[in-house]
């Protein structure tokens, strides 16, 4: 918690800072002051950093996974969870994992799988609920990055407008007697790069293309944007924080003038028929979990819901007219509704080394280079139809919110109010724990970013001031900073 | 925040009730014994709390020096159970092999006799997982290999409404160690090649009755289409799975460099970290969660441990005997020797009697429940009275002995590794 003189301190919002010894965990004061002062010697506008508190170990507050850890880390239910709901999040799993089949089969509760589709189970690509990667050897395949593909129009309620053949994602598997759509390929070309200090690195710059296409040609300049399946942990949480929360956040216009705009996407809301705020999605394109949830079923594993009850497929796919259907829909939905609880109720797990010290040096100079302006630290939840998720004290490390990243990340495919270059503000919390969980340290929307100070480097646009300011930083303070955002 | 608070009240409350209880707790010397001798050994050898400890109980050098002992006993008891599920796989695989050889009803008879008799101390190893140990860790644990279910069927072989599907009948794909073990789990968790419900699958086949298990007929090994094929998967799964259980017997024998040395020279506390965490997720979130709950939930065969065999009875029993096990210190051999050294149950009794007592009545009622479920369990999840035995093990793993475990873990103030 807050000391009340810190907290006070905060309210004023001004630098005057109470005085005592330095470097201690509990002398959260001393932090603030060094922090802010710093803040201000790099011309920023001069705002308090928030001092390191006791809820900061719990990332998702009283929900925070404090007992499993290591490859199982992401797989736990909400520490909180009722009795009821913890039901249905077994349940959820279940279908989770297992793999869906082709229909007809004995398997009725599973089948209906395709007939195109990118995965047979949501564990495919979100394995252990972490977090996919690209292929990281010679040969292997695209798993658990998807290509989302379209002509880079956008439609009357801001849609992205598909290609005419293979619509909007690219599905590398079919069911035996069918032709899967394409094949995804990448080549990477390496890019020297040196930070002030002298020290020299390399980044790894992505070139895609897609082989054995089965359907004929795909649209002239057509726009690609491939996506990583992000990790489960915390949705519930991130979808608890109010509205109200992120239009305060919402800075589009950037009339703050701290050089960071800060967008909501809004997007279409299929229940309810009418755009809504997006806040799930490398570019914020999912108003919340279940449509999340039903898209994925429906473009990833061609398994139609109560909301998608169409198929996958094109009307140029011939194939599609005529195979048996796994019942209508094939996700029936008392499955539907378990594994979007399931989704919204994996936790967080507890932030580690929060005490030490080169840590605390990070934590400090995330505020200072204007991480935090982006990636913002904490947030309290509103209401939830799950209980558990209600009023939590929370630390996502994000706004949610849309940011231009600059071209060299940039996709040029808008959508919604999101353009080419916008990316939403990817949460932090549990990063440091994806190479335990999945075995590798890739990061931002396309896995090129070998671990933390790699996707930093790749920041632009509104991100290229504090990319710069971690750049000009010494080498330890380089590393303080990665070992922060590591023990999130 | 409120946990934290909890918490702290749950140190509190505890530990009040300690002062005093536990002199000579400690002292019985691990390790393997050849006696038949009764639980808990010679008491006073050693250790012995004397005074000075404080109102909390022992000192921590003694609390140390006892969870050492433990330590010690629980590697003996990891061990000894690993080499049962070890020698009751070659058994399975002389029957197997004997089966291939001669095809017949008594010859498969035998084989799935031998199966069944295997899974009993492979059961007991489960709570010797989600620690990351060799078992599961993420490198190359070979947990998925062995044990992963649910099985999709028809990725193996044939199944009703689809005769040609399956690796088996699919003559492209090379039957051979290497090429089932690159299969396994091939585009995420649940397209299993291998392990036991594999083996299960070859011999018992789909469990399609109402009231009994599966019933492969001998022919499906004889004049079957691919039966030669189906006869090679069947001794390669089989080869596989006694070469995981002897790389895990290896990882856990005394006296080499090896996972067992390793985890010996890690700290008291990480120590006890790792064994408690295998007792808390196979309790709660494994046995009582994944197979208990949602079976419960969904009433679907699909989600039944051992489906093909009806034997998911036993898993049940099985993985409550491993954790009594580990919480006792004990474990006797399919030799029928016993092993009994310094247990966790005496490492807790030292800090909190009443919890460690509690924690020990509430293991032997959940194996008294477990035991209590009637085969086969596809029908025990749908029928009233058998749904009541299932929720009330469901009950007394998620909400009773899940809990206690977690209240240990929390007297010990246990913290987490950090990632390295």
């Amino acid at each position: 918690m807050i000391s009340e003189t810190v907290a006070r301190w905060l309210q004023r919002g001004d630098a005057a800072v109470p005085s005592g010894p330095t470097r201690t965990v509990s002398n959260m004061a001393a932090l603030a002051l060094a922090a802010s002062a710093a803040f201000s010697c790099a011309g920023e506008t001069a705002a308090p950093i928030e001092p390191p508190s006791e809820s900061e170990r719990f990332p998702g507050g009283s929900t925070t996974n404090d007992l499993l850890f290591g490859s199982k880390a992401f797989t736990m239910p909400l520490a909180n969870a009722t009795r009821e709901h913890e039901t249905l999040f077994f349940s959820g799993n279940s279908f989770f994992n297992s793999a869906w089949v082709e229909a007809p089969s004995s398997t009725t509760a599973r089948d209906g799988l395709g007939p195109l589709f990118n995965a047979r189970n949501c564990s495919a690509c979100h394995f252990e609920d972490g977090r996919g990667s690209p292929p990281l050897e010679e040969g292997e395949s695209f798993v658990a990055v998807l290509f989302r593909i379209g002509t880079g129009e956008r439609d009357e309620n801001g849609a992205p407008t598909p290609d005419p053949v293979y619509g909007d994602q690219i599905q590398p598997f079919a069911l035996s007697e069918l032709s899967a759509e394409g094949v995804p390929r990448v080549e990477y070309t390496t890019r020297k790069g040196e930070y002030a200090d002298g020290e020299k690195y390399e980044l790894l710059s992505p070139r895609y293309w897609f082989e054995e296409l089965a359907y004929g040609d795909l649209a002239e300049d057509l726009r690609v944007s491939p996506r990583v399946a992000p990790a489960m942990i915390g949705l519930g949480l991130l979808e608890a924080i109010s509205e109200a929360d992120l239009k305060q956040l919402a800075d589009p216009d950037d009339t703050d003038g701290d050089g960071i705009s800060g967008k909501i996407n809004r997007v279409w809301d299929e229940a309810a028929q009418k755009r809504a705020i997006g806040r799930f999605g490398w570019k914020a394109e999912q108003p919340s979990v279940r449509q999340q949830t039903a898209g994925a079923f429906l473009g990833d594993m061609g398994l139609s819901s109560a909301l998608f009850s169409t198929t996958s497929c094109t009307e140029a796919e011939e194939i599609c007219s005529g195979l048996p259907s796994g019942g209508e829909p094939e996700v029936d939905e008392e499955t539907f509704e378990r594994v979007v609880t399931y989704s919204r109720m994996l936790a967080v797990p507890m932030r580690h080394d929060v005490d030490d010290e080169e840590v605390l040096r990070g934590r400090t100079l995330f505020h200072e280079i204007g991480c935090a302006a982006c990636h913002v630290p904490h947030h309290t939840t509103g209401k939830s139809d799950l209980e558990e998720l209600e009023g939590q004290e929370i630390w996502p490390y994000t706004d949610l919110l849309l940011h231009d990243l600059g071209k060299e990340l940039g996709d040029d495919r808008p959508s919604f109010d999101a353009t080419g270059n916008e990316w939403r503000t990817p949460p932090l919390w549990g990063i440091g724990r994806i190479e335990d969980v999945n075995g590798h340290d890739r990061l931002l929307h396309d896995g090129r970013a070998r671990g933390v100070a790699e996707a930093v480097l790749w920041h632009g646009g509104e991100g290229e001031r504090a990319r710069e300011n971690f750049r000009n930083l010494s080498r330890s303070e380089r590393h303080a900073l990665v070992a922060f955002v590591e023990s999130l | 925040m409120s946990r934290l608070v909890e918490k702290s009240r749950n140190i509190f409350a505890t530990s009040c009730l300690v002062a005093g209880v536990l002199a000579g707790a400690s002292g019985c010397k691990s390790g393997e014994s050849d006696s038949t001798g009764g639980e808990g050994g010679a008491p006073g050898a050693g250790g012995a709390v004397e005074g000075g400890a404080g109102p909390g109980g022992a000192s921590s050098g003694d609390e140390d020096e006892l969870i050492n002992e433990a330590a010690e006993q629980y590697a003996s008891v990891v061990s000894a159970t690993y080499g049962d599920a070890l020698a009751s796989a070659l058994a399975l695989k002389t029957e197997i092999a004997a089966f291939l050889d001669e095809p017949s009803e008594e010859t498969l008879t035998a084989a799935k006799k031998a199966w069944l008799a295997s899974r009993e101390p492979y059961l007991k190893t489960e709570a010797f997982r989600f620690y990351d140990g060799p078992i599961d860790n993420p490198e190359d644990g070979p947990e998925g290999q062995l044990n992963a279910w649910p099985l999709d069927e028809a990725y193996i072989d044939y199944v009703v409404g689809d005769v040609d599907s399956g690796i088996i009948n699919d003559p492209s794909v090379a039957i051979t160690a290497l090429a089932l073990g690159a299969l396994n789990e091939q585009g995420g968790e649940k397209n299993i090649a291998t392990g036991y419900h594999a083996i299960e699958f070859l011999l018992w086949g789909q469990d399609l009755s109402e009231d009994g298990p599966g019933e492969r007929p001998v022919t499906d090994y004889t004049t079957a289409d691919n039966s030669e094929r189906r006869g090679q998967y069947l001794q390669v799964v089989t080869d596989l799975l006694v070469q995981d259980l002897e790389g895990l017997v290896q990882a856990w024998s005394s006296g080499k460099t090896n996972y067992r040395a390793e985890f010996l020279a890690e700290s008291p506390a990480e120590k006890m970290r790792r064994v408690l965490t295998g007792l808390i997720v196979l309790s709660g979130f494994e046995t009582g969660g994944e197979r208990l709950q949602t079976a419960y939930d969904t009433q679907d065969q699909e989600d039944e441990h051992s489906c093909f065999s009806d034997n998911t009875h036993r898993d049940m029993v099985g993985d409550v005997l491993g954790i009594q096990d580990v919480y006792l210190g004990t474990y006797q051999k399919l030799d029928g020797t016993k092993l009994s050294g310094t247990s966790f149950f005496e490492v807790v009794k030292a800090k909190d009697s009443a919890l460690a007592a509690e924690l020990k009545d509430r293991i032997q009622t959940s194996l008294e429940l477990a035991e209590a479920l009637k085969p086969p369990f596809d029908q025990e999840i749908k029928s009233s009275a058998g749904r009541k035995r299932v929720e009330a093990l469901i009950e007394s793993l998620r909400f009773e002995q899940e809990p206690l475990l977690e209240d240990v873990f929390r007297l010990f103030e246990l913290t987490i590794p950090n990632p390295e």
